[in-house]
């Protein structure tokens, strides 16, 4: 251990123990719900034993399947859509020096983040009902395009951080050895950016499998994803089930963010 | 020269690459926004929808009421009450979590630069962790059989369990809960750049420990303190989720009236200028925000 100074500035007094307590907070609602979803018993909050038996429930229901996959065919088109064209906005508003109106494609792009969800919710429910009846189409493509957009300024800043931290001798120099631009960009460019891409995909593929209410909104009958599934469940009695459903989810979330940690940190 | 003709090809490059995004979210984000402001001042429809009549009734009800008889017009006591809740909800969220905030952000800062990032990995987890997730582990912690009420009644502090699910409280726990990591985040970024040997110099010139918070750190993390307090602001005055789930029925945000009018309601145009209206207090917000923090940076 090493010495404690007599006085040290960092410290001011309560600060550690209120930290510590918004730790607790934080985790301990999540871990009850983690710890519930392997209850033996029916309810939410007597503990029953040990089982995984609402695993099973969950995994042979065919409702939550059904929203499982949709859920994940959305969020596989979603990251794909929105990290290819966030790839290439990227490429075109970094490193080029600044030019007239990117301060306009900077807005548009982070304008997600910016705009409540329920509004962009609201106006998507207005915009997709009528081409719904125009076109009579009433697929999955409406959620997929609705969650693509939304996805694109969390696919967008990874990739951007990554470029900004490129050096660009290695494309000057390709170029200088009569590379094409395609060229340059396929051997040279993409594979040194890869890792931000892939870390871009990564946050975008969590934000649409996450997404509630846009979904909820957009969705046509019988479209339920798995947050709107437990959306609706909520309104009846609750089993252990959502809880199940709720900590593979939280799994896969936290599985994802690890890998994404080890991507983006290998930058130095 | 060709310096010219270079800068113009630079930017019809930038343009080039960033279409497709732009179109996509021109599409399926902003563009529709645009549909949102022009049914809000169209005729309501006799089922759902719109007549193309224009009209000012939307606008006009989200304040006002007139009586179906005599056509008195009053103030909508309704919609005012859940504005207020909406207002005052999001408030007190983003105090209490600056409350909370503070102190954690600070707490990172502070760690050894090995462990901080497994601090802050732990404050990014909750972040991107399915809001609706959150709202449900919060829900079973504060209903009347969830662990709070039990661990009270068993520590013989009360009798009887405490309704605290669907009332307004269960809506500023959970906003509360939910969105820490949002003002945790900003703050820790602002307190991570802090010269700590400034504060070394407050107290050699013998300022007390408040005159330090008060007169050294805050006025320069408080950059960190607006965007915190906007990121959280924002997003609890349009919450949908944390009041659906929390509030039951009957403690209404704004998110949860305007989707009213698109469900039940089947008043479109009100529901339009709701959204309208919260679209242009956010912006409002936003732009006060860049001009507090571009004002802030390049004095002191």
């Amino acid at each position: 251990m090493n010495k404690k100074r007599a006085f040290d500035v960092t410290t001011l007094p309560g600060f550690t123990f209120i930290a510590i307590l918004s730790f607790v907070l934080l985790y301990a609602p999540i871990a009850t719900l983690v710890i519930y979803s392997f209850n033996g018993g029916n309810s939410v909050n007597q503990w029953g034993g040990f089982s995984l038996q609402w695993y099973v429930v969950a995994f042979n229901n065919q409702a939550v399947q059904d929203a499982t996959v949709r859920s994940l065919i959305i969020a596989l088109w979603a990251s794909v859509i929105s990290t290819t064209v966030a790839m290439m906005a990227a490429l075109g508003t970094t490193r080029r020096g600044r030019f007239k109106g990117q301060t306009a494609i900077y807005m548009i792009i982070n304008q997600p983040l910016m705009v409540p969800e329920i509004v962009t919710a609201v106006a998507l429910l207005i915009f997709f009902s009528s081409v719904k009846i125009a076109t009579g189409y009433t697929g999955l493509g409406y959620l997929i395009l609705a969650h693509s957009a939304f996805c694109v300024p969390f696919a967008y800043l990874p990739i951007k951080a990554r470029l900004e931290g490129m050096d660009t001798s290695m494309e000057t120099a390709a170029a200088d050895l009569y590379a094409t631009p395609w060229q340059t960009f396929r051997y040279v460019t993409l594979p040194l950016l890869l890792p931000g891409v892939i870390a871009g995909a990564m946050l975008a593929f969590i934000i649409s499998l996450d997404n509630v209410i846009i979904t909820e909104f957009v969705k046509s009958a019988g479209q339920d994803t798995l947050p709107t599934y437990m959306l609706g469940q909520l309104r009846r009695a609750l089993t252990p089930e959502v809880n199940a459903i709720s900590t593979a989810l939280l799994a896969l979330t936290v599985l994802i963010l690890i890998a994404f940690v080890f991507l983006t940190k290998k930058r130095e | 020269m060709k310096g010219n003709g270079a800068q113009r090809s630079k930017g019809a490059n930038g343009w080039l690459l960033s279409a497709p995004a732009l179109v996509l979210l021109v599409f399926a984000a902003s563009g529709p926004l645009l549909i949102v402001a022009v049914y809000s001042v169209l005729e309501k429809g006799d089922y759902s929808g719109v007549r193309w009549i224009l009209s000012g009734d939307g606008w006009f009800r989200v304040l006002f009421e007139r009586d179906i008889f005599d056509q008195t017009v009053s103030f909508a006591d309704a919609n005012l009450s859940i504005f207020w809740r909406s207002v005052k909800l999001s408030i007190a969220t983003t105090l209490i979590t600056f409350a909370f905030g503070l102190p954690t952000a600070w707490f990172i800062a502070t760690r050894p630069a090995k462990s901080r990032a497994f601090w802050l990995f732990l404050i990014t987890i909750p972040f991107w962790t399915n809001l609706l997730i959150r709202t449900f582990a919060i829900m079973e912690v504060i209903r009347n059989e969830g662990i709070l009420n039990t661990a009270l009644i068993n520590a013989g502090l009360i009798s009887e369990p405490i309704q605290i699910l669907y009332t307004d409280t269960a809506v500023l726990i959970g906003m509360a809960y939910v969105y820490l990591p949002l003002m945790v985040l900003p703050l820790y970024a602002a307190i991570d750049r802090f010269d700590f040997r400034l504060i070394e110099a407050g107290y050699d010139l013998y300022a007390s420990r408040l005159q330090v918070l008060r007169g050294v750190i805050l006025p320069i993390i408080k950059p960190g303190i607006i965007a915190g307090s906007i990121l959280v602001f924002i997003p609890s005055l349009g919450a949908y989720v944390t009041p659906r789930v929390l509030g039951g029925g009957k403690n209404m945000m704004i998110g949860n009236f305007i989707e009213l009018q698109f469900g039940q309601g089947q008043n479109w145009p009100l529901g339009a200028a709701l959204s309208t209206l919260l679209l242009l207090v956010v912006l409002v917000s936003l732009l006060v925000y860049t001009r507090v923090s571009s004002r802030d940076t390049p004095h002191e």
